[in-house]
């Protein structure tokens, strides 16, 4: 069975491939749009959040005999912690200023967290093993697929969903859209604005750091493995609307898939394919698929 | 759109009444620094951090004249090495011609961005201008004569000035980039001190007012994207020149880190600032290329303290103690 000349089964292989990493795509814009959106910060710094989540995993397991499930919890708390402080320390302190130090700040930031692991733990990336419970696959007829893989894709969506929910449909959720709409007004009614902002960020973290966590068995745990995955997710972020959930969602999944199709049928841009749409979508759409015109 | 209004702007211009004495005392100064630099240190090293003031000065036109930060600037310094490179290595055009290439590609590549980024604002800019850089990275990584991640263009003449300088003497190469350097900065100071550049701080300061005042904005920042960008080229080019040779870190988005990084120090928004600030980068990574990782963990604390206790930069500070304007 071929698809214009590519045998099926090499196409659904890639297309698998491509869910996997759109699962991480759409696990990193949507950390990137909850802070952008709610703090109006590009966190540039992400990206290493996402590689510290993998260390630390595999530190936990290296140091400490913590195994994968018992990281899944601890290394997102982490996250949350090492983010809450960073928004205490530095981030709160440039709200009242031009949005473009909230980059250069978390950009520094990101450079600084890459440059000490590097020197310590150098480029080569350190492997950890896919969970017991987790290995081996199905056989599906036409392909196989890894257990592992499936549960990512699965997590992934877990996660996307249950934010949109939290933020779009809870009364927390409402806070917290009031209190970025309108912050002294939110304040006036009660909320704890401050409060509020550094739980946004930590739960940015979070995330990241729990799509470190899942990345940690399928690619080489380094130092450098955020660095060009935070540029990607900003993209998508770009191409799904600046700050949608919805859209930072869908688009990562979707490119996820379109890369993997671009590997069959055209691999030469296989690197290039995330940022192409991009610029479509801009001449299309200048605001993103979900984004608000104004926006 | 609220937020970025009432945010403070990127560089308080304390007063519009020009004060030429700082600049007529930084040429000046500049020009002996520039003159007896070849006593003091390799003129190759000179010409590297002459490269990439140019760079950072073009950078400085877009982001402290105009208030647009564009986190692709990488793109334009890379496609003016490497256009350069090809044209004296492959095509065997004389240097002049090469350079001129080099600007050109850079210059029309700012074009393209120019047109598709400013159709968003702040941090959407950014994030697009950074998208773009990277698609030009990619491509730089895939293409066939760029020689690909690992090589790039090696070994590339210097050739011939006009046909009758040979740029193999180290020398004769200072001076001439010397001359390109310094026209480079007074062609910063002489376009922010016109009538184009005073719009751009209008359009900076606050853009609905000056949409409202019949400017055509957009023209506006496209004009000094294309501008910002084929002084980014020039660099590129220049520091292909001088070393001989272009490779994908100068496309690579660190390289448009570093770049934020030289114009952030030195101060923003000022026409000296990139000069001192570019100096002081090139110096430092000079200097502690031996400690390998930790110069990036050095730079990224750079940054975290000009951004949290020293965002006018150290030429934004002497402006302020002297009262001059540099």
């Amino acid at each position: 069975m071929d698809v214009l000349g590519i045998p099926i089964q090499a196409l659904l292989g890639q297309l698998l491939l491509g869910l996997i990493n759109g699962a991480f795509y759409a696990l990193l814009a949507l950390g990137l749009a909850i802070i952008f959106g709610l703090l109006n910060v590009a966190n540039f710094v992400h990206g290493a959040q996402y590689m510290l989540g993998a260390v630390i995993s595999w530190m936990l397991l290296q140091f400490a005999g913590i195994g994968f499930w018992p990281s899944l919890i601890i290394t997102p708390l982490i996250g949350f912690a090492l983010g809450a402080a960073l928004e205490r320390s530095m981030l709160s302190r440039l709200y009242e200023t031009d949005p473009i130090y909230g980059i250069l700040l978390t950009f520094g930031v990101a450079l600084v967290v890459q440059g000490v692991l590097r020197a310590q733990f150098g480029v080569s990336g350190m492997t950890y093993g896919i969970p017991d419970a987790l290995s081996g696959g199905w056989n599906l007829g036409f392909m196989f697929l890894p257990k592992y893989r499936a549960w990512v894709v699965l997590v992934a969506l877990l996660v996307c969903c249950s934010t949109w929910y939290a933020i779009e449909k809870t009364s927390l959720g409402a806070s917290v859209r009031a209190a970025t709409e309108n912050s002294a007004m939110a304040e006036a009614l009660g909320i704890n604005v401050a409060r509020l902002k550094t739980m946004i960020y930590g739960l940015g973290a979070a995330i990241a750091a729990l799509a470190g966590v899942l990345a940690a068995p399928i690619y080489s745990v380094s130092p450098l493995m955020g660095a060009d995955i935070v540029i990607i997710a900003f993209a998508i972020v770009v191409i799904g609307g600046m700050g949608t959930l919805l859209g930072s969602t869908v688009a990562g999944f979707g490119l996820g898939l379109v890369e993997g199709a671009s590997k069959v049928f055209y691999p030469q841009i296989s690197g290039m394919v995330v940022f192409i749409v991009m610029v479509v979508i801009l001449l299309v759409r200048p605001s993103g698929l979900f984004g608000r015109a104004s926006a | 759109m609220s937020v970025q209004d009432t945010s403070a702007s990127i560089v308080a211009s304390p007063s519009l009444a020009p004060s030429s004495h700082g600049y007529l005392f930084g040429f000046a100064l500049l020009a002996m620094v520039v003159l007896t630099g070849p006593l003091y240190a390799f003129p190759v090293f000179l010409i590297v951090a002459m490269s990439f003031i140019i760079f950072a000065s073009g950078f400085n036109l877009l982001l402290g004249f105009a208030g647009l930060l564009s986190f692709g600037h990488a793109a334009y310094f890379g496609a003016g090495a490497y256009l350069t490179a090809h044209s004296t290595k492959v095509l065997g055009l004389q240097p002049e011609f090469a350079l001129i290439i080099g600007v050109a590609t850079a210059a029309f590549l700012g074009l393209i961005v120019g047109v598709l980024a400013i159709r968003r604002n702040g941090i959407s800019f950014a994030m697009i201008t950074l998208g773009l850089a990277q698609l030009v990275f990619y491509y730089v990584l895939t293409a066939a004569w760029t020689g690909g991640a690992e090589n790039g263009i090696q070994s590339v003449p210097r050739g011939m000035l006009f046909g009758i300088i040979d740029l193999r003497n180290d020398t004769a190469m200072y001076y001439f980039a010397a001359t390109i350097f310094l026209l480079s900065i007074f062609v910063v100071y002489r376009v922010t001190h016109s009538p184009f550049g005073q719009v751009l701080k209008a359009i900076r300061d606050n853009e609905q007012r000056a949409i409202s005042l019949g400017y055509e904005v957009r023209a506006f920042k496209i004009t000094v994207f294309v501008m910002s960008a084929a002084l980014a080229g020039l660099g590129g080019g220049l520091k292909a020149m001088a070393l001989q040779f272009a490779t994908a870190t100068d496309v690579h988005w660190m390289m448009s880190g570093e770049v934020i990084l030289m114009t952030l120090v030195g101060g923003v928004g000022t026409v000296f600032g990139p000069v001192v600030g570019g100096f002081l980068v090139v110096t430092m990574q000079n200097y502690l290329a031996s400690l390998g990782a930790w110069v990036m963990a050095i730079q990224g604390a750079i940054f975290i303290v000009a951004v949290l206790v020293f965002r006018q930069g150290i030429v934004g500070f002497l402006e302020k103690r002297t009262g001059l304007k540099l």
